[in-house]
């Protein structure tokens, strides 16, 4: 596990207004290395958006606070000045959004909106871009792609959209990747046909993708590692293998439980019971920092109430954020 | 003025979801905190309560005046404020011109709620030809820059206040109309009332306990913004002489009557009009302040 | 794209249809018999009776609409009972004035309108927010005949700097682009300008706050695009609504300017209005309201169209 891609330190991540201060990200460690493939799986509100906004620092500028080291192929996000993250923005690293209509400008052409990333990136002409902006619609297997580039995004259908979106986002050949739930806003058949050409386009650019998602089908078909997020915190990583089959977290194994999944028939759908916390700060003061999961926990003791568990375990690369793991594997 | 058309706020356009228990107090909690909108609700309430009890606090006659004292400067012994080119005290021809201007720029507003309200709501809830219907009338009326509209209906109606008010009226019926249908509109439509529709719920019971709730409110902001331009309006067409007739004491026609006092005594010339503005930014402020409490989306 | 064309222009049709039946109606929800107002209460009973034939005032009021409308689009809009001359010519000449005057203060209130708007839609809850929309309250709050007088005061009482009164020192009513004209023309455009400063604020704000918080802001920014970049599409994206407000401001500063041109004496359609009104003199109240309507539903009309064209969302809908 090198961090030759992105190495991400005591990442915390705050919004702050005149009247809350909601902690979205509270100390985040992981690394990334060249064409390898992470999932960040949550619920919504787990902070696994504000973390991929992070590494383009896309967040809010007013409100938000970041702490920690994000690198990003050897470049400081947070130290990084606005000029400096314009360059890397759209060229190093660039984002797949969740909803392509909103995503889009309604009123360019898909043409215009990707010919100015490189024109801006690589100083292209009108003409060249275009010529770019064709071989690029071919890319992502967007049929009569000529036609296309002067179709405006309301034109096109929702996977089509989307497959343009993708092309934006490859427009200068990013060695990161991205992507924020690019499949949740879509139709279930043609939510495959964009997982499966991202999985081919990442192995064919050899880029690193860092995929957010809330569904653990989309995880398990296009992640070489799988972290779980919970309350702003990774509570569980490991290969996607480790994390499907041997849970170790209660939070990871009752998100397993919930999902429909083959072999299951007959079983009853077991749901977390509560709610995700609340990340506002409190009018009284943030509360001690304890295990987020713990007011929702079946394994829940005093012990879990002493402070945030390491995340770590005696499975290798294999590590869950709890006092009291689950050493058998999950039979499903 | 001529704001009427283009300030159905897209802010207002969306109806709130269901209103919460807690709504009504959390609108309350926001506007305490609002201190904007409480010096200028503060304000209109001291000129409410000054012009209610005129007769007891004014210190002179509205209606007397004296040859001798005529365009008195402010500061003049007696009379703080000068006196008008009839030599009538300036003091109590603003106390008691505030009543009409008031009402004057209430009533219509307040009548237009009334009646927009109801055929806007009818509109958007019955739909069909019966809501076509009406909401064509409304286009036909959008066609008149408001301004004109009134000085259009009052102008062939003669002045007077009763005229005057009704001209208001129908001018402000248009727009009051087109923003409950929108939002009236917006609530059919959503899941609860298609719900409570599906389960059998009378037409009766689904616009008392679901439309109403949820489009009285925007509906209500929008006509206290409405207010501060039947202020404007109501006085302009006294000023044009086609609302309120001398001697009667209103702003608008005062500013009017005074017009040729510019050239001895501009400070006190400009009193009646100071009193339109001063009016007119509050009852804004207060609309501003309104609609940004009850939006719960912010 | 001409089908839509089409379809708005068939979509105004009767609306201008309605608007002249109510102009027609002017006449006769005026107190008293319409004839009275045609023509002047001491005339003699034969010639009551000759103009209410000519005019058709005794046949029934459809068929009385069908004269009046058919007189009316061949440019025959009467005679005024003031003077007793045709009111085109003397409506004609208001009308170019009136239009300068609305023109003028659109050019100063729709730039400071755009910039203060955006300003504070860009900078959101900040002071300088703050600072745009309580000059655009201001703007929308204060009696601008009032405005006027004040204006008066200032620059002409005081500081003698302008005229007060008229279009032109000769009172010829002619006008041309030197300064002899123009300083007449500043302090009614300024005055008139305030309302539509106020609400092109408070509507751009509006529509550039919105824009600014979608979520293709973040895709630009995500491209990498700089300001400048991401401006061009601010731009795009509120042209539309924002020529569309504007468009209406120009129809509104056209009807609404019946007050300033009252307190400037600026011999436009407001004044014609306001001397018809004083001395009853419906006919010319009528034909103004009439042809200042008619201006609004065509106005109403090209900014539809022109929205159209330059929108995509609504080109190929």
């Amino acid at each position: 596990m090198s961090g030759d891609l992105v190495k991400v330190r005591d990442l915390a991540v705050r919004f702050v207004s005149r009247d809350r201060t909601v902690h979205a990200v509270r100390g985040v460690d992981f690394d990334l290395a060249a064409g390898e493939v992470l999932c960040i799986l949550g619920e919504s509100g787990s902070g696994k958006s504000v973390t991929l906004r992070a590494l383009m620092r896309l967040n809010p500028a007013a409100r938000t606070l970041m702490e920690g080291t994000v690198q990003v192929a050897g470049r400081d996000v947070v130290a990084a000045s606005e000029r400096e993250m314009e360059e890397i923005r759209g060229s190093l690293v660039s984002m797949v959004f969740q909803e392509p209509m909103t995503a889009l400008d309604p009123v360019f052409t898909i043409g215009q909106q990707i010919g100015e990333t490189v024109m801006r990136h690589e100083g292209l002409s009108k003409a060249e871009a275009r010529k770019r902006a064709l071989e690029l619609l071919d890319l992502v297997q967007i049929p009569s792609a000529e036609r296309r580039l002067a179709a405006y995004p309301h034109e096109l259908s929702g996977g089509l959209r989307q497959r343009a979106m993708i092309a934006i986002a490859l427009s200068c050949r990013p060695k990161l990747l991205l992507a924020d739930e690019p499949t949740t806003a879509l139709d279930a058949t043609v939510q495959i046909q964009i997982l499966l050409l991202l999985r081919r386009l990442q192995q064919e650019l050899g880029m690193g993708v860092i995929f957010v998602t809330h569904d653990l089908g989309v995880a398990g078909e296009i992640a070489d590692r799988i972290a779980v997020m919970y309350a702003g915190r990774f509570v569980e990583e490991g290969s996607v293998r480790e994390v499907m089959r041997k849970a170790r977290h209660p939070y990871t194994q009752g998100l397993l439980g919930a999902t429909v999944h083959e072999g299951m028939r007959g079983k009853r759908l077991v749901t977390i019971a509560g709610a995700p916390p609340n990340l506002e700060t409190p009018p009284g003061g943030m509360p001690p920092d304890i295990c987020a999961f713990a007011p929702r926990c079946e394994r829940a003791d005093a012990a879990c109430e002493q402070g945030v568990p390491a995340l770590d375990g005696a499975f290798g690369t294999h590590r869950a954020r709890c006092i009291h793991q689950i050493a058998e594997a999950v039979t499903c | 003025m001529s704001e009427i058309a283009s300030t159905a706020p897209s802010g207002l356009i969306q109806a709130p979801a269901r209103a919460p228990a807690g709504y009504w107090s959390g609108v309350f909690k926001r506007l305490k905190r609002d201190r904007l909108t409480l010096i200028c609700a503060g304000i209109l309430l001291v000129m409410l309560i000054m012009i209610l009890a005129a007769p007891l606090i004014a210190p002179h006659s509205p209606y007397q005046g004296s040859m001798i004292r005529r365009l008195k400067p402010i500061g003049f012994p007696g009379y703080p404020l000068g006196t008008d080119e009839l030599g009538r005290d300036m003091v109590t021809r603003l106390i008691y011109g505030g009543r009409l201007s008031w009402l004057l720029g209430i009533t219509p507003v307040v009548m237009a709620f009334v009646i927009g309200g109801l055929l806007g709501i009818i509109a958007g809830f019955a739909g069909g030809w019966l809501g076509m219907l009406i909401m064509r009338v409304t286009d036909v009326f959008y066609a008149f820059p408001s301004v004109l509209l009134a000085v259009a209906i009052s102008g062939a109606l003669g002045a007077g206040i009763f005229n005057a008010i009704l001209s208001l009226t129908l001018v402000f019926i248009p727009p009051i109309i087109r923003v409950a249908e929108t939002v009236t509109t917006s609530v059919r439509v959503l899941d609860y009332v298609e719900s409570a529709r599906a389960s059998g719920a009378s037409v009766f019971t689904i616009v008392r306990v679901h439309v109403l709730p949820n489009v009285l409110g925007p509906i209500f902001v929008y006509a206290t913004n409405l207010i501060s331009v039947a202020m404007i309006l109501a006085s302009g067409l006294s000023f044009l002489g086609l609302g309120t007739k001398p001697p009667e004491a209103e702003w608008g026609l005062m500013l009017n009557t005074l017009r040729t006092a510019i050239y001895n005594q501009p400070l006190v010339a400009m009193l009646p009009g100071l009193c339109i503005f001063v009016t007119s930014i509050c009852f804004n402020l207060v609309s501003d302040g309104l609609r940004g409490a009850m939006d719960v989306r912010s | 794209m001409l089908i839509t064309i089409l379809r708005r222009i068939l979509y105004a049709l009767p609306i201008a249809l309605a608007v002249s039946l109510f102009c027609f109606a002017l006449v006769h929800i005026a107190p008293g018999d319409p004839i009275n107002a045609i023509l002047p209460p001491d005339a003699p009973a034969d010639v009551v009776d000759a103009v209410r034939k000519t005019y058709g005032l005794d046949k029934p009021l459809p068929v009385q609409f069908g004269i009046w409308l058919w007189k009316v689009l061949q440019g025959d809009l009467g005679k005024s009972l003031a003077t007793g001359r045709d009111i085109w010519p003397d409506l004609s000449g208001a009308l170019q004035n009136t239009l300068t005057l609305a023109l003028a203060a659109a050019m100063i209130g729709f730039p400071i309108g755009i910039v203060l708007g955006s300003l504070a839609g860009a900078f959101r809850g900040t002071w300088i927010d703050r600072a745009c929309v309580g000059t655009a309250v201001a703007g929308v709050s204060v009696p601008h005949y009032w405005l006027g007088m004040v204006m008066v005061v200032i620059f002409s009482v005081t500081l003698n700097w302008l005229p007060s009164m008229g279009a032109s020192q000769d009172g010829s009513g002619g006008w041309s682009l030197d300064w002899e004209h123009l300083q007449h023309l500043v302090l009614p455009a300024i005055t008139l300008s305030v309302i539509p400063m106020g609400i092109v604020t408070r509507t751009l704000r509006g529509i550039i706050g919105e824009i600014l918080g979608q979520d293709f802001i973040t895709t630009l920014r995500g491209k990498g695009l700089r300001r400048p970049g991401v401006v061009v599409h601010v731009i795009k994206n509120a042209a539309p609504q924002a020529l569309s407000v504007m468009g209406l401001q120009l129809g509104y500063l056209m009807g609404g300017s019946i007050l300033v041109e009252t307190v400037f004496a600026w011999p436009g359609t407001g004044l014609l209005l306001n001397n018809a009104i004083f001395q009853r003199d419906i006919p010319v109240l009528q034909s103004t309201i009439l042809v200042l309507a008619m201006f609004f539903v065509a106005l109403n009309l090209a900014v539809d169209m022109a929205q159209s064209l330059i929108d995509p969302r609504m080109r190929r809908a």
